[in-house]
């Protein structure tokens, strides 16, 4: 092993050797950022500070391409979206009061890029890092979901991607024992070498257990615990999240972090004991710009000052330099604000644990953040500039020169079929079709039972678990975005993915009460594409404020492209919704025959961006389908009611693939059969055939009521304002029955469906 | 009646094992690795999970944590130990079961609803259920399948050592037999890959034809236990 000492650029070095040249610009700083940073400390920064800043003004820690429209999710606010709000934007996840003195906190985050580099660990540890985020609030964790988006599903490197993400995924989820709910999964070419990995977690914590990530009391030591520091991550935020690939380019394996769920798993019981035993007073995980990022956001969120030791870090490989030690973005490390009265016990609870920890210093009043390194001084900075107070871009917004001509180009030109066999044929190429395919390959992959309160996952259309043993009371949670629609108008389809997650949680019979996002665009730098971004958070943050639910979190994922040509814009919406019980939920499906098959909500000729236009036409123009958020909130207090009250059986949202999806989907779910009846729909929608089966009209629910049940569900609809039609009844025929257009059985449906993942990814066991 | 249920470093099952004991009837007694203690409890459940993040071997480290000095002794003495998937991995490791448990044959984590029939009805774990009984247990695991040189699965099948199989056509993992679970000779250890723990509540058990997630058929285990206790009190 080395035994180089590596030599220190200190303060007193910079203030001595003013012109020496800094690799500023391949940290990924831009030279106005680097000037400002000479012009904020009166002289050149020190090597450290360099790594500090670099990583910390980064895009992907500092929201200086997207601060300026992310306002507005503050701005946009309503009594009613406050009223239970504990924690808002800002921490590391929105807290939402869920009553009983229960509190649930939960956010999306993206792990992309490193995701594309390394599927495996990019994947895991993206698990990791949002897992890390829950626990800071001081919740337990109690449940992941994924959305992810892949490349074509027959191209040769989604077999490396596909497999390498869900396992690790399935290796980092299942062995920190956290039920996976589900989630979406997408294959479009437009995401080939830039594959989405959004992970969420969800976390349940009693009012009284929450805490902040702040470093206050003056004295109070600074305690660094869990894994060692090595060398892996370093630049990850500067570099990979924060730059476009370049084909040809130089690998950037290096720069992924490699996870250990058991050392995770540790630290999260470590953690629950230290603050069930209130031990202490401010919390921070480490994740992007690591030790960098947890100091100066403790300083800046406290009393302002800090002085750390950084040679008290533990390290893994002691060749690291003080830059890559405050650079490292290894995994499961913690940050805590410990007062010196507790330390010992503090220490006793790590220690039964057997948690690595190392006190590094402690809180000042400084306003400086200072850090030593074997006694000399390496960084001398007003924390607030390195976190809070970085660059703020305005960056030029230009509407799209393509847009107009896509708009027009609608789908409804397209020869739709009127014969009952060319409709089937249609139905069950959708049916089997990549992003409309049964998911099992990957979900069976998921462990779903552990902690034993999963109350509804995959497929059904969100996920639920209970939160209290004692009443039942329980969290739904669904996770959207349709990258077409956005592509077509980003403002209408961000207000798309809400209104879909919101009824997909609603139609497990919870009412929704908050939201997350995870905002995947292209590169912010490209005009474009930051017209696209500013319309979707415009158009995400009033459908928030009319649906009434705040957005408590989440973060922003630029530079997903590859070459020239951007993603489709992908803000996935994740939408949280409470329970009374959740033995009144509703799954997707009917369990029984005999029941009565309601639609709810109306139907129009929307086929632009649909499932039917891009597999059976490979066609996406026009503009997407309309939003009415008002039928949504009808809809939902709908659903929720008749939950409530046990008048409906199953509920299922109509969204991709339109009725004939959802009915298959339905049928599927517990392989009872159905015959339905399309002639009301046409006669009062005034649709054909083809559009009543395939268009993707909003504020649509499938809901299966039990005959005795009928009179009372009708009341519940006619008395919201909900338009219902019954379409058909369940029975015991094992097909799939459309009156006078065709019949499919359930066996040949369940063939198509499983075909796609399974062709391209192997057999599901046992099936 | 008391339960203890261990919980190791990375054990992930502990508390839905200590809840299904509670549904069953019994108290619940968490149990700490590090200790050389069982606390006077009347059977042990080693919960699934990844202990020592199935690092060496899966169960390898935790069958020598300090509580299974404790456990092999009690058990030797007739004491009821139930070891479930991480838990069987390490009475396995134990020497406490006989065979060994690999990566499964497909090589991937499986997460599904398991047939399995009931092999041996005699165990303190199992005389709850009729000898054939075919039973839903959910299973999760990457390190299920079972195996065991010539002379060990001759004399475990010749002894009626297998106290579950899989069934309903579907070998999840490759396992020799379709071995699913395993009991000593005097029936008072037993482990086994499926998780008995998550078929104890409706509502958050397997799928069964009857509704969906209402499958309990893990509940005979914890309650043939206590009643077998309450039967030698």
């Amino acid at each position: 092993m080395s035994t180089h000492i590596h030599t220190a650029d200190t303060v007193e070095n910079a203030i001595a050797t003013p012109e020496k040249h800094q690799p500023y610009d391949a940290l990924g700083l831009k030279p106005d950022e680097y000037a400002k940073i000479r012009e904020i400390l009166g002289r050149r920064p020190t090597s450290g500070e360099l790594a500090m800043y670099s990583v910390m003004w980064s895009e992907h820690c500092s929201y200086k391409s997207s601060k300026i429209y992310l306002r507005q999710f503050g701005q946009k606010v309503s009594d009613e979206m406050t009223r239970n709000l504990m924690v808002g934007m800002g921490e590391n996840a929105g807290v939402i009061d869920v009553g009983e003195g229960w509190a649930v906190t939960f956010k999306i985050e993206s792990h992309n890029h490193p995701s594309y580099v390394e599927p495996f660990q990019g994947a895991a540890t993206g698990v990791g890092g949002i897992v890390r985020d829950i626990i800071s609030m001081g919740a337990r964790p109690v449940a992941v979901m994924d959305a992810l988006r892949f490349g074509a599903i027959d191209h040769p490197d989604t077999a490396r991607v596909v497999p390498g993400v869900v396992s690790g995924i399935s290796f980092y989820g299942n062995c920190l024992g956290l039920p996976n709910l589900g989630g979406e999964t997408y294959f479009d070419p437009v995401y080939q070498a830039n594959p989405l990995v959004n992970a969420l977690a969800v976390g349940v914590l009693r009012h009284e257990d929450l805490h902040l990530a702040n470093a206050r009391g003056v004295g109070n030591k600074v305690v660094l615990f869990g894994a060692r520091t090595g060398g892996d991550g370093i630049g990850g935020a500067s570099i990979l999240a924060s730059d476009t690939f370049e084909e040809g380019g130089p690998t950037k394996r290096p720069a992924v972090q490699v996870g250990d769920p058991f050392a995770e798993k540790v630290l999260i019981e470590c953690c629950l004991e230290l603050f069930q035993q209130d031990l202490v007073e401010g919390i921070q995980d480490l994740g992007a710009a690591g030790i960098s990022c947890a100091t100066s956001e403790l300083a800046s969120n406290g009393d302002g000052g800090m002085y750390i030791q950084l040679e008290k870090v533990l390290l893994r490989d002691p060749t690291l330099t003080a830059e890559e030690i405050l650079m490292s973005e290894s995994q499961e490390r913690m940050m805590a604000v410990v007062r010196p009265e507790k330390l010992d016990a503090f220490l006793a609870v790590v220690g039964k644990w057997e948690v690595e920890t190392s006190v590094l210093g402690e809180v000042t009043d400084s306003g400086r953040l200072i850090i030593d390194h074997h006694g000399e001084r390496i960084v001398d900075v007003d924390p607030r500039t390195v976190a809070i107070d970085g660059p703020v871009y305005e960056r030029p917004v230009v509407y799209p020169a393509w847009l107009d001509a896509l708009q027009a180009d609608t789908a409804s030109a397209l020869p739709r079929p009127t014969e009952g066999a060319e409709l089937k044929e249609q139905a069950l190429k959708l049916i089997g079709s990549a992003n409309l395919g049964d998911k099992s390959w990957i979900t069976n992959q998921y462990d779903h039972y552990v902690l034993g309160n999963t109350a509804l996952s995959f497929p059904d259309d969100a996920g639920m678990i209970r939160v209290d043993d004692s009443t039942g009371l329980g969290v739904a949670i669904a996770t959207d975005a349709n990258g077409r629609y956005c592509q077509l108008d980003p403002y209408a389809g961000a207000q798309l993915a809400l209104a879909e997650a919101y009824r997909n949680v609603a139609s497990t019979g919870a009412t929704p009460a908050a939201v997350s996002d995870c905002l995947n665009f292209g590169s912010p730098e490209n005009p474009e594409v930051m017209w696209q971004f500013s319309k979707a958070v415009e158009g995400l943050s009033d459908a928030c404020l009319e649906l009434g639910v705040p957005v408590t979190g989440g973060n922003v994922s630029f530079y997903n492209q590859t070459g020239d040509v951007p993603i489709h814009p992908t803000p996935v919406v994740a939408v949280l919704g409470t329970i009374d019980d959740v033995a009144r939920r509703l799954p997707s499906g009917w369990q029984d025959a005999g029941e009565n098959l309601y639609l709810l909500g109306t139907t129009a000729l929307e086929l632009d961006g649909s499932a039917w236009a891009g597999v059976i036409h490979d066609h996406l123009g026009g503009l997407p389908p309309k939003v009415d958020l008002q039928g949504e909130k009808a809809l939902a207090g709908l659903l929720s009611a008749a939950a409530h009250e046990g008048l409906a059986t199953s509920a299922h949202d109509l969204a991709d693939g339109g009725l004939s999806q959802a009915l298959a989907e339905a049928v599927l779910r517990f392989g009872v059969g159905a015959r339905v009846w399309l002639g009301e729909i046409e006669e009062r929608d005034g649709v054909d055939t083809a559009t009543t089966l395939f268009s993707e009209s909003t504020g649509r629910v499938l809901v299966s009521v039990a005959r005795e049940d009928d009179v009372k569900f009708l009341g519940l609809a006619e008395g919201r304002g909900v338009p219902v039609l019954r379409i058909g009844v369940t029975d015991d025929s094992a097909e799939l029955e459309i009156q006078d257009v065709f019949t499919v059985g359930i066996d040949e449906l369940r063939t198509a469906h499983r075909a796609p993942l399974s062709t391209h990814f192997g057999a599901v066991v046992g099936q | 009646m008391r339960i203890g249920v261990v919980t190791f470093p990375g054990s992930l099952d502990d508390r839905d094992a200590q809840r299904a004991a509670r549904i069953a009837g019994a108290e619940a007694v968490p149990l700490w690795h590090g200790d050389h203690d069982l606390q006077g409890v009347d059977a042990v459940v080693l919960p699934g999970g990844f202990s020592y993040g199935d690092y060496l071997r899966a169960g390898a480290i935790a069958a020598r944590a300090a509580i299974m000095t404790e456990i092999v002794e009690a058990a030797g003495k007739g004491l009821p130990v139930l070891g479930i998937c991480n838990g069987f991995q390490m009475l396995v490791e134990a020497h406490l079961l006989p065979g060994g448990l690999i990566r499964n044959a497909h090589q991937q984590f499986i997460r599904r609803d398991q047939v399995l029939r009931v092999e041996n009805n005699s165990t303190a774990w199992t005389h709850g259920f009729e000898a054939g009984q075919e039973i839903v247990i959910p299973m999760k695991n990457a390190d299920g399948n079972f195996i065991a040189d010539d002379e060990t699965l001759k004399r475990i099948e010749g002894e009626g050592l297998v106290a579950f199989r899989y069934a309903g056509g579907v070998n999840p993992n490759g396992s020799l037999d379709d071995i699913a679970g395993l009991t000593n000779a005097r029936g008072n250890v037993v482990g086994l890959m499926p998780h008995p723990e998550h078929a104890v509540e409706a509502g958050f058990g397997p799928d069964t034809d009857a509704a969906m997630k209402s499958g309990v058929d893990g509940l005979v285990m914890f309650r043939s236990v206590i009643e077998r206790t309450l039967q030698t009190a």
